[in-house]
Order: structure tokens, then C-alpha cells, then sequence
């Protein structure tokens, strides 16, 4: 037996932490710089005009008088509008689309630029392009989802999704003693950072250096390169700090190729920031759903049957679908299980992955399908979800990575105070004479990894270095990256630097799926333990150092030591180990990847369970989320603080899709008439009164060797049906169509 | 956007001089700017009064009127007490409305003069009679469910957003003047136009007048013991009204004595009926009597699109707003003012 005593083996001693955001004080006292703060000299300034109708041609547009307003010096359309070298129709990267950069007169949807005003000031540019007063012919413009066919497809890429089936569903309808077969509509939603998209373009010969808020540097470089006829490498991206994405930023756009060929054009600089307006158009969004869903049990409650359709919004000119009915698979221990999906072609700009792509919309959906099932069944809700608790994934039969669903969903109940919850509507008051209700709904998010590299250096003084191009986009990336980092050199946060948010570092892969903590985390953690590697090596090589003949052990790295894994008698300082090689620092390269076999082997999914409180003004029919309690099991926690910061900020979008959200269309035009934060709702401060986040402990060998799952956007899913079941729990009305309004509750 | 002459003038005097058709007065710029941005309005030249002396004090004339000058922003209202102990609705509604950001900006003068925020009429691209005479009106056939049910015409159907201008309705508020002939005084009941077939008519001011104060007369403070408002709101803060009531009552002896009832939200001016206040006095408070008042109030009302629903739910606002004055003004501001919510325990403030 050691004399020593063997220290609880974990991580490090930052990951867990809950520190806070490294960028915390230049964002607050505005130090940061965004990428729309740059103004190089010789800066011009970009402003593209939107189509104000949905469908139909661009008949004239009055250049002359755009070009002859005092600063205007660049007036681009269909007629004058330079080459590209790349077909604006194709999809250089994984993740794009087609881009509206003025290659005909034809209008595909409000909002589409139609053409581009280049002046010294944004006043000029912006005057210049009011003054272009576009005519158009114009047809009828097609909004809704019953303005077209729908139609089936065959998938494709990341736009057209497959849907799934395990086992025979006919017979599971057949067999259900219980049924519900219910329909459910969510809005179309805009994504609305803070930040608009932006970009500060700047040419030097076939060189591009783009300022330019981004959640995936390589690939956006990868993007716009190749419309431009360069190499990826030859475009420079920088992107320090983000103002949000929610997906909505991880793709090229055309408004920003636009900029971009103004700059070669004029050969200055040239930035264009969208409106708040603009956002409601060329740079994606959440389309509109329809879902049905048909779902039985037997007579003990167990599922036979989740059959759920969705019909989906895309555009005229491209695809993505929102894959709102897979959902329901991967969840629920159904004998059976379908999912599939349909698209109707709309006159609106490309819909893309919004926060929680298909998950959040179809979650809704699903829960709300639960809770009416149990209703149905006169079972409580979360018995419901407990009798039908899957403990392999449902039709593959997989084991999952891990999953605490059950102690997420007895620790949430238990916070929440679920026990007790009347099993009818409408038999809870407060003391204010308010209709209370209490609903919950199950969270899931797959937890996807994508590839990204990462080096670190160590250095003899105990500092380090480590550089990745990954993305803050305000979540705090840049801090969570940072303490694996530095647990995995052994060295404290204070004595790191970590360089991110840049193209030229290594490729930090995309800031999206949830996926980017595990993703740019493991990549920094294989660089810093090839760092450890190398050290150990040269200790076991060297007979003075306490690590002599270690051998083909593993290193460890720890509060400034090299220990043999699994042996806490023998390590070293750093410091000595530097020492005596004589080396001033130790560089080390990593990557990461989820090894398909892993992936293969396993269902990997992030779970939670959601609890709600609503009160309902019985004869004015406000509605209020009183209470929100959701805890949720997503792996390693690397930041307490900014993962349930995070879930937070899931849940309070829940609040916002099952409440507010909602793109409002005038039928004629095709124009959303609600484009601004005015019109356009989103919870404020007062309709989040209560919300708490439980992180539930969760172990998992194979997600990544860090045990990584992803906290982004789980917190959606399961807090729309939670809050539209808490409406039905206080007033017994079934509101199927998302957001719940007044008038709803009003009229029904 | 279109370039503009900013003028700013020193006297009011030197601003009514600088007065020309096509200028626009500035005060918080609240919502001016943002419809010049939006290309809504494209004024020539815009006037910032906002250097104007004596337009910034909310003093008590000899008479027991209170003045309040058109500068002072809505923030300083609402939080002056001795205003919010004697005009409880008035500082209730104020808090009710906006951000506290924009309060700190926007004027009282400028909450009078506010523009419809009509979807249609703030889109430069729509037709709109009310912003261009004889465009038409995209609303009628649009997005209008929160459009007007009472008063509204065939060429407009706007309604005013002012929570403010409501409860000043309720309680008689006059209307200070200046021109270049010299100061006149307008009731507020009559500062606010329906449309007709002149929506692009909004006040009663004449062109270059200029609002220098809002007078309320000293019978207003006799209904501070029992003076509410109430808006129903699509979120629990920030945001227009769907429906809203201003309710105020002198009570004698447990009865009604003096009613008064003003609606926001339903029509292009606050909405006051005066058969609905009057039958409210000499009686008990009682919710039967309440949804005759509340009727009373509403008649006449009918859709304008589809926004039946808000007939229903201004009916039941007013009930609920004349239930909340008889029980009596609170000791303290609710954490969230004028709101359905407003009474929860423990609530922080959200004003």
C-alpha cells in the first residue's frame, strides 16, 4: 500500500468550475470588437435593397437617380453586377445553400436583395438605395402552408430529411385500446441575434480578409473562397466575439457575398451590417410545421404506436425541411415508431437550422401528444413518461451512451413539487383567483461531434498557449474551451492563453449541433495531452527524473506535474522536467472526431425533463409562465455556471416559441409585417418569473473521451409542451397551434 | 436615409418661427426616428424642442390644476410622488408603457403626438391612407388583429398606442397650445381625431403648433383613492396594448358618486362614453353593474378584420379595471403595473 494518499483522480482542477466569462469585462465595458466596429480606412459602406414583394420580377430600378445621390459610388443589379467565379447555385460546403446575389431579375421571396448601394457613408449608401424605387410585375405570393402542394422527397444532405420506421406500425394502431390522433402547427420564427450579420470585406490582390461574426470559421472561408475563385486558404476570417447565431451564422449568405464582390469591385474595403429588418429574410429561418400525430397505447399504458407526420415549409429555390417529426424517434419505448416528412415550396427565403432544427417543433408537438394521451388514459403525465421509459433505443434496440432520463425527470419532479398535481384541468386557483396549471415534457438533443484540430504549447515559466479557431457566440465557448485546455497542460486559467475566433489557427470546427465544447474541447485536450506525452517521454528517458522507466505509460498532467497515470506515487514538477532538457517550451497538435464505431455502437443522446407553472387570467386570458424547473443530464458539465446559463437560455426560447414567437405574414405581398423587436415578440425579463436549471450528474465512456455532451439547445425541447400543457392543466383547453394567443384561449 | 435640415431652436418663439410644412417637431425621438429610418416619414426638416426653456416642470397652479410641461419625459412623471399619490392611473399607465430606456427619452408631448403603430402605416411600401391620402388602407384585408373595433372608418382602421393618453382622457386633461397666433387649449377629448375620411388628420392641432403642456384640473385628484388602469398585454412587459382601461371613482359611503372610463387599444383615439359613467354613479360597486357599464362602453363596436375577439376582451377589461378602482389605489406601485400579474407576491419590480 502507498504511503501517499492517493488523491480523487479528476480531471483538472478547472473543468467544473463554475468560473466566469474570460470576455465578461471587455463585452460589458464594450471593449470588444465586433466585427461591424471595424472601419479600416478607405471603409465604404454597403446596403442592399429587399424585394417587397414575394414573387413576381424587378421591371425597373431607378439607377440613375441612386447614382447621382452626392456619396453613392457603386449602384450593383442583375444588368452590372460582376462575376462570380463560383455558381451561386451550388453548395460548395456542407452546410449552405443557394445564395440571392443578384443573378436575375426574378423575386423569390420578400426580403431577397434585389440590388446594392455602395457609398463613403452608410447614409449616402442608404439614401441610394431608397432612391432605386423598384417596380416590379408581381404574382401572387404564397406564404402559408396551404398556399401549395405538399410533396414528398427523397433525402438529401442536411436539407431533406430522412424520416424512420422500426417495427409494424399498422399493427400498432391496431393494437391500441387508446388513441390520439391530434394536429399541431408551429409559426415560422426569425432568427434575431443581437447582432445582425455583418462584414468588414477587404481585398489585398487574390487575398480576402473578412471581419465577419461566424460559428464556423474553416468552413465559411471554405464558402466564400470558392465563389470568389480563390484557394480557402488565401480568406482570412475573424471572428473574435459573436453577438448570437443560433445557426443562423454558420452559413454563407447572400447579402455577405455581395459585400464581399463590392470590395474587389471598388477595390476598398466595404462593410454592410443588415437591419433588424433584413433579418426577416435572406439569412434563414424556422419554417412553419404542420404535424400530425397518431399515437396508442395498450391497456396498461405502454406505447404501440408513435406515428408522427410533418409537413414543412421550404423555399421555391432550395431545400430544408424542417425534420420536425424525428423527434419522435430515439425517445419512447413505442413498439413501433414512423416518422416522415413532407415540404410545400413557399415564396420565402430558404428556411435553416434555427436553435434546436426539428427537435424544437417537433418536441412540441410530441409532448403535447403525450400529455393528451395521458390525459386520455387518466394517467399522470410523468407516470405516462416513466411506463414508457425506453431503456435502449426504441427500433434499434441500441444501448445509450448513458442516460439519466430517470434522474432527471424524479429531481425535476421533486424541485418542481410535481407530487400532488391534480390529474384533472382547471382545479387550481392561486390566491389572486389566477387558473394555475402545471405541465411538463421530456427534453432530448442528440449530442453530434463534429472534426476540429487544436495545438498547445507549454512553456518552461508554467504558462501556455493553445489556439483553436473555434467560436464564442456569446455562450461563453471561449471560457469552457479554455479550462479543458488547462486541465489538460496541469496548468491553472490564469497562466493560459487561448487564441480562438480566428481562421489562420487550427480548425476549431463548427459551433453548432451542441456539438462544439465536445468538439473543440476533445481536439484541445488531445493537444495538450500530446504536450504531456512528450514531457513524460523525455522524463522516462532521463534517469534523474522521478518518471525514469515509466516506460509505455500514459501521463497525466496536474496542478503543475506529470504523473503516471494510475500510479499517484510517481510524478514530476514541469518546471524540472523543462529544466533539465533545457527546452524553453513543448508544442502539441490534436484532433477530434467521434470514431464511427463508437457512434455506431451507441444511442447518443442529451436528455431532461421540463416542469412548468402557468397561470392563466381566467377572464382576460394572459397567460404567464410562473415557474420553470428543468434538469437535465448532458454528460461532463465543463462550466456549471455557463451550462445552466445556457439551458437557461434554451428554456426562456421555450417560453418564447410556446408564447410569442411569430413571423406574421401579410398574404398579399408576402412581406412580414411584424420585422422588428416591436412587433416581433420575445420574452422579456418579466415573462421569465421563475426558472431553475438542475444539472444532473452523468458519466459517459463513449460520447469522446472527455464525456462531452451539449447543453445549446436542448433547453427548447420539452419546455414548449410543457408550457402548452400547463395551459391545458389550468383552463382544459387544448390549444394546438403555436404561439398560444388571447384570443385562442378567448374564443375557445 | 433622406437628408434633413435639424434645427434647434432656443425660444419657443424661434421655434414657431421655424416652423415650414414638411418639418417635424423632435422630442425623445422615440418614434420619430424609427419611422424616418423605416422611410414611413421623410420630413425636410426636423425641429429638436428639446432646448425650449420651461417645457421640463410639473408645478400645481393656483387653481389646483397641475401643469405638466411637454418636456418632461415619461420617466420623471410617473416617478414624481407627489404626481403618482394624486394621478395614480396616470403613473400606473406611463410604467406600463415601453422600456424604461425609451420613458427616459420619450416626452409627455410626444406620447400625444405618437403615430399609430399599424403595421401598415409604419411600411413606406403599403398602402396606407392615414400616411399617404387616397393610397388606400392594406390593413383592412392584412394583418389586423389588433386593430381597431370602435370608431374606425373604411379608410382607416389604426388605433392609437398611447397608454398615457388614456388615462388623461379618463380624468379631462386639457391640452396647452402655442402658434404663431398666439396659445389656446384644446380638451383632449377632442385632441385625438377619428378617422373618417381624413385619417391623415390625426389631432386637432393646426399645422406649426406646438404642445407646450398637458393640464389636468384639480377635480382630477378627487379620484386618486380609486383610479386603476389596466392593459392586457400579448407579453407581461413591453408591449402595446390589446386592450386597456382607465378607471377612476370618487366613492361616497361605500357608493359610486362620479365615474369616469376611458378605453386605449380599440380605436384611434382613447375611447370615453359617457352613458357608461354615468350609470355607474349613485350605485354600489358590483360586477352586474360593471358589465352594463362595460357594455355601455362598448357599443357600437365591430370588427374591423379579424379582431372580434378584442370587442370581448375590452368588455371584460373595463370590468375587471372598474373592479380594481372600487377596491382601491394600492399603498405601493404593483411590481408590474397596469398588469393582470401586477398583484403577485413577492414579484420584483419590472417598471
Amino acid at each position: 500500500m502507498s504511503d501517499i494518499l492517493a488523491r480523487p483522480v479528476r480531471f483538472g482542477s478547472n473543468s467544473g468550475q463554475p468560473v466566469t466569462r474570460r470576455d465578461g469585462i471587455a463585452k460589458v465595458t464594450g471593449a470588444a470588437v465586433f466585427a461591424a466596429d471595424n472601419a479600416p480606412e478607405k471603409l465604404l459602406y454597403a446596403v442592399y435593397v429587399p424585394a417587397t414583394i414575394a414573387r413576381g420580377r424587378v421591371v425597373h430600378l431607378d439607377t440613375d437617380a441612386a447614382k447621382a445621390h452626392p456619396g453613392v459610388t457603386l449602384v450593383m443589379t442583375p444588368q452590372n453586377r460582376p462575376a462570380l467565379q463560383g455558381d451561386p447555385s451550388e453548395k460548395p460546403t456542407m452546410f449552405s445553400f443557394r445564395v440571392e446575389v443578384l443573378q436575375d431579375d426574378t423575386v423569390r421571396y420578400a426580403g431577397q436583395p434585389i440590388a446594392l448601394v455602395v457609398g463613403k457613408t452608410l447614409e449616402a449608401a442608404t439614401e441610394g438605395a431608397r432612391l432605386l424605387k423598384p417596380r416590379y410585375t408581381a404574382d401572387p405570393a404564397r406564404t402559408a402552408l396551404d398556399d401549395n402542394e405538399s410533396f414528398g422527397f427523397e433525402p438529401e444532405g442536411f436539407g431533406l430529411p430522412a424520416g424512420a420506421e422500426h417495427g409494424d406500425v399498422e399493427a400498432g394502431h391496431a393494437a391500441a385500446d387508446k388513441s390520439v390522433d391530434v394536429i399541431y402547427e408551429t409559426a415560422s420564427q426569425y432568427h434575431n441575434p443581437m447582432e445582425t450579420h455583418a462584414v468588414v470585406a477587404a481585398w489585398e490582390g487574390d487575398r480576402l480578409t473578412l471581419d465577419m461574426p461566424s460559428q464556423a470559421l474553416a468552413m465559411s472561408c471554405a464558402g466564400y473562397a470558392f465563389f470568389f475563385g480563390i484557394p480557402a486558404e488565401n480568406v482570412t476570417l475573424r471572428s473574435p466575439y459573436l453577438g448570437g447565431g443560433f445557426g443562423s451564422k454558420a452559413i454563407p449568405t447572400g447579402p455577405q457575398v455581395l459585400a464581399i464582390l463590392a470590395a474587389r469591385e471598388t477595390a476598398r474595403p466595404v462593410k454592410l451590417m443588415l437591419t433588424r429588418q433584413q433579418m426577416f429574410g435572406p439569412v434563414g429561418h424556422r419554417g412553419a410545421t404542420r404535424q400530425r400525430l397518431r399515437l396508442g397505447i395498450g391497456a396498461k399504458g405502454a406505447l404501440t404506436v408513435i406515428d408522427h407526420e410533418g409537413v414543412a415549409e421550404t423555399s421555391t429555390f432550395d431545400d430544408f425541411v424542417e425534420p420536425a417529426a424525428n423527434a419522435s424517434q430515439g425517445l419512447y419505448a413505442a413498439q413501433a415508431l414512423r416518422s416522415t416528412h413532407r415540404a410545400v415550396r413557399l415564396d420565402v427565403g430558404t428556411p435553416g437550422p434555427m436553435r434546436a432544427p426539428g427537435e424544437a417543433s417537433g418536441s412540441a408537438a410530441l409532448e403535447c401528444a403525450m400529455d393528451e394521451l395521458a390525459e386520455a388514459a387518466g394517467i399522470d403525465p410523468l407516470e405516462f413518461r416513466l411506463l414508457n421509459y425506453a431503456e435502449t433505443e426504441p427500433g434499434t434496440g441500441k444501448p445509450y451512451s448513458s442516460k439519466a432520463l430517470r434522474d432527471c425527470y424524479l429531481q425535476g419532479a421533486k424541485r418542481f413539487g410535481w407530487a400532488g398535481r391534480p390529474l384533472q384541468s382547471g382545479q387550481m386557483r392561486d390566491e389572486n383567483g389566477l387558473l394555475t396549471g402545471w405541465g411538463m415534457g421530456t427534453a432530448l438533443f442528440p449530442c453530434p461531434m463534429f472534426a476540429a484540430e487544436a495545438t498547445a504549447t507549454l512553456r518552461a515559466d508554467g504558462t501556455a498557449l493553445v489556439e483553436t479557431s473555434a467560436a464564442d457566440m456569446g455562450q461563453g465557448a471561449w471560457t469552457a474551451l479554455a479550462q479543458i485546455a488547462a486541465d489538460s497542460l496541469g496548468v491553472p486559467l490564469d497562466r493560459l492563453e487561448f487564441r480562438a475566433g480566428d481562421s489562420r489557427l487550427p480548425d476549431g470546427g463548427v459551433a453548432g449541433g451542441s456539438g462544439h465544447t465536445a468538439t473543440a474541447g476533445n481536439a484541445l485536450h488531445a493537444a495538450g495531452s500530446d504536450v504531456i506525452a512528450q514531457l513524460g517521454q523525455i522524463a522516462a528517458e532521463d534517469k534523474d527524473s522521478p518518471l525514469h522507466g515509466a516506460g509505455n505509460a500514459r501521463f497525466v498532467a496536474r496542478d503543475g506535474r506529470i504523473h503516471v497515470e494510475g500510479d499517484e506515487t510517481r510524478s514530476e514538477a514541469l518546471a524540472d522536467i523543462f529544466a533539465r532538457a533545457g527546452k524553453a517550451e513543448v508544442t502539441g497538435n490534436g484532433s477530434a472526431a467521434r470514431p464511427p464505431e463508437a457512434a455506431e455502437k451507441h444511442a447518443m443522446h442529451s436528455h431532461g425533463a421540463v416542469f412548468a407553472e402557468v397561470k392563466v387570467d381566467p377572464e382576460l386570458c394572459q397567460m404567464r409562465v410562473t415557474r420553470l424547473v428543468g434538469a437535465f443530464a448532458a454528460g461532463r458539465i465543463i462550466n456549471p455556471r455557463l451550462a445552466e446559463s445556457q439551458l437557461m437560455g434554451g428554456m426562456i426560447w421555450g417560453i418564447s416559441f410556446a408564447l410569442h414567437e411569430e413571423a406574421k405574414f401579410d398574404r398579399r405581398s408576402g412581406r412580414v409585417m411584424n420585422a422588428d423587436f416591436a412587433g416581433y415578440h420575445v420574452p422579456v425579463n418579466a415573462d421569465v418569473a421563475g426558472l431553475e436549471v438542475i444539472t444532473v450528474h452523468e458519466d459517459d465512456p463513449y460520447v469522446n473521451a472527455l464525456g462531452i455532451k451539449g447543453v445549446g439547445e436542448i433547453g427548447i425541447t420539452g419546455t414548449v409542451g410543457a408550457i402548452a400543457n400547463a395551459i391545458w392543466h389550468a383552463t382544459g383547453r387544448r390549444i394546438r397551434r403555436f404561439p398560444i394567443r388571447i384570443e385562442d384561449l378567448l374564443n375557445a | 436615409m433622406k437628408s434633413f435640415d435639424l434645427i434647434q431652436p432656443a425660444t419657443i418663439d424661434e421655434a414657431l418661427a421655424a416652423w415650414q410644412p414638411g418639418a417635424s417637431w423632435l422630442g425623445g425621438g422615440t418614434n420619430l426616428v424609427d419611422l424616418m429610418k423605416a422611410g414611413a416619414l421623410q420630413p425636410d426638416t426636423v425641429i429638436d424642442v428639446n432646448r425650449l426653456p420651461g417645457l421640463r416642470e410639473i408645478e400645481t397652479l393656483s387653481d389646483g390644476a397641475t401643469r405638466i410641461g411637454a418636456l418632461v419625459s415619461n420617466a420623471e412623471l410617473a416617478s414624481d410622488m407627489e404626481f403618482a399619490r394624486s394621478f395614480p392611473a396616470i403613473a400606473e399607465a406611463v410604467l406600463s408603457g415601453a422600456s424604461g430606456q425609451l420613458r427616459n427619452a420619450a416626452t409627455v408631448a410626444g406620447n400625444l403626438m405618437q403615430r399609430t403603430r399599424c403595421a401598415y402605416f409604419q411600411d413606406p411600401n403599403a398602402a396606407c391612407n392615414r400616411r399617404e391620402p387616397g393610397s388606400g388602407c392594406d390593413a383592412r384585408a392584412g394583418e389586423n388583429a389588433n386593430l381597431a373595433v370602435l370608431g374606425w372608418s373604411d379608410a382607416c382602421i389604426a388605433t392609437s398606442p398611447s397608454d398615457l393618453c388614456v388615462s388623461l382622457a379618463a380624468l379631462d386633461a386639457v391640452v396647452e397650445i402655442r402658434g404663431r397666433e398666439g396659445q389656446r387649449e384644446i380638451a383632449i377629448a377632442d385632441f385625438h381625431l377619428l378617422p373618417g375620411d381624413t385619417p391623415e388628420r390625426e389631432t386637432a392641432l393646426q399645422p406649426g403648433e406646438l404642445i407646450v403642456a398637458v393640464r389636468l384640473p384639480a377635480e382630477a385628484r378627487q379620484f386618486a383613492a380609486n383610479a386603476r388602469y389596466l392593459k392586457v398585454r400579448e407579453r407581461t412587459s413591453f408591449a402595446f396594448a390589446v386592450a386597456s382601461c382607465a378607471a377612476a371613482l370618487q366613492m361616497e359611503g361605500g357608493r359610486i358618486s362620479k365615474a369616469r372610463l376611458a378605453l386605449g387599444a380599440v380605436a384611434a383615439r382613447p375611447w370615453r362614453v359617457a352613458e357608461a359613467e354615468t350609470l355607474l354613479a349613485g350605485h354600489l360597486p358590483d360586477t352586474d353593474l360593471f358589465a352594463r357599464a362595460a357594455d355601455a362602453a362598448l357599443a357600437g363596436a365591430s370588427p374591423s378584420g379579424a379582431n372580434a375577439w378584442k370587442i370581448e376582451l375590452a368588455r371584460r377589461t373595463v370590468i375587471r379595471a372598474l373592479t380594481l378602482a372600487a377596491a382601491g389605489t394600492p399603498a405601493r406601485m404593483p411590481a408590474l403595473p397596469a398588469s393582470p400579474f401586477g398583484e403577485l407576491a413577492g414579484e420584483l419590480a419590472h417598471v
